[in-house]
């Protein structure tokens, strides 16, 4: 899983800087269009602004620096990563709410465009929680069970465009299960619990997998310790989803219980 | 309140109190059977004996679930108390019934059937079942008298 030679040598060069790049420019332009959206006027709140640094701060360690020169070598670093670029970062950057900001930092000819982009078939299909799900959890079996990932470590380009993938999926799952930004098609919140139970299960599933059977060019401890983490590590992630899905059920849910209560005072006040 | 409306608010998320019951029961069977026999005693694991890929599944389905299980169980908690519906008694009754179920299953189905792992690895392990399975029974039982006696509509 070493890279010698010196074209080699460049090619990861490239595909660590391809890699860094998207990240360092969505820091960018958040930053900048929340500045742009203090000069109109409307602020923007600031813990939104936090986790979006936060997010990109975690894709970034996972394409750049000792975590990712490590994960070519070390299977657990290489979960780590997984972990920070496929889980975390899509979830802190999904709670910045990035396509709220975006819409109204533009203006309105140009939001307007971004909304009915929006609005379009690609994107409604893609939020489906199982085709997220299937993007997401079945990539990662397709990667971890067949030799996939040791072409991966094995070609630069393959390396760039799989972490993409894992980070695009990853985003994809989570706005599909918790709403932040608009959503044109809302799925109810039973369908969606259903669906993000079985789709921890198979993250659940595939990590134990990993554990009994180590991917192809990975040693059986390496492998262990990566499964372990994989395990308890989605599980903490897993927990904060859960939470903030559990936390919009009870939020949508108010409404009506104060509606019903009120209800029913009035019915016993009018008897 | 008057006592008549606390019974009707009562009587109004008798489902709504068995659900959360039940969650929150099945995500501390889950969680005490981890802690416990799996990480502190270390009795056994989820991976003993399985040569079957089907054991895996059903653990991987089973922790994910009782993992939602717990949080979304206490969320249905605090949605009950807001709207002053909650019911203790009933919802202890889910608790029993959850958790003495998920314990029959664990006992019976992946104990048993399955053999994907056994309480513990000494002789004369059915001592051990007999009292995991009969602690299961005992839960259910408790939870489906408490549950049966507060489904019933008391007539004013």
């Amino acid at each position: 899983m070493n890279h010698p030679g010196m074209a080699n040598e460049l090619e990861w060069f490239f595909a660590q800087l391809l890699l860094t790049l998207p990240f360092v420019g969505a820091f960018v332009l958040y930053v900048v269009a929340v500045l742009l959206s203090y000069r109109t006027r409307k602020p923007w709140p600031l813990y939104r602004t936090l986790i979006w640094i936060a997010g990109c701060f975690a894709a970034y360690l996972a394409v750049a620096g000792p975590i990712a020169e490590k994960a070519h070598t070390d299977f657990a670093f290489h979960m780590v990563g997984h972990l920070l670029l496929g889980m975390l970062a899509p979830l802190l950057m999904a709670l910045a709410a990035p396509v709220t900001l975006l819409v109204r930092t533009l203006p309105v000819p140009m939001a307007k465009g971004v909304s009915q982009l929006l609005r379009s078939k690609i994107p409604q299909v893609t939020a489906d929680p199982i085709v997220a799900s299937l993007l997401n959890i079945g990539a990662l079996w397709l990667l971890y069970t067949t030799s996939l990932f040791a072409f991966m470590h094995a070609h630069p380009f393959l390396y760039f465009l799989i972490h993409i993938h894992v980070f695009l999926a990853g985003y994809m799952f989570t706005i599909s299960m918790i709403y932040i930004d608009p959503v044109s098609h809302r799925k109810p919140f039973l369908y969606r619990a259903i669906v993000l139970v079985i789709a921890l299960a198979g993250h659940g599933i595939l990590s134990k997998w990993i554990y009994a059977n180590p991917p192809v060019g990975v040693a059986p401890e390496q492998a262990q310790t990566g499964a372990m983490l994989m395990y308890y590590g989605g599980d903490a992630i897993d927990l904060l989803l859960l939470f903030i899905f559990c936390f919009q059920w009870y939020k949508a849910t108010r409404r009506s219980a104060r509606a019903s209560l009120l209800l029913q005072e009035n019915s016993r006040a009018n008897i | 309140m008057p006592k008549q409306m606390k019974q009707e608010l009562r009587h109004l998320y008798l489902k709504r109190n068995l659900w959360s019951g039940v969650l929150v029961g099945v995500g501390i069977a889950a969680f005490l059977d981890e802690v416990l026999f799996h990480q502190l005693l270390q009795w056994h694991h989820f991976y003993d004996k399985s040569t079957r890929t089907i054991g895996i599944i059903s653990d991987g389905i089973f922790h994910a679930f009782g993992w939602f299980a717990s949080v979304s169980g206490m969320f249905l908690l605090a949605d009950l108390k807001s709207r002053r519906g909650w019911w203790g008694k009933r919802w202890l009754g889910g608790i029993l019934l959850g958790s003495g179920a998920f314990q029959l299953y664990d006992g019976t189905i992946q104990h048993k059937w399955m053999r994907i792992h056994q309480i513990r690895y000494v002789e004369n392990v059915y001592i051990y079942d007999i009292v995991w399975n009969a602690i299961a029974i005992l839960l259910v039982i408790c939870g489906a008298v408490l549950v049966y006696r507060t489904g019933q509509r008391r007539q004013p």
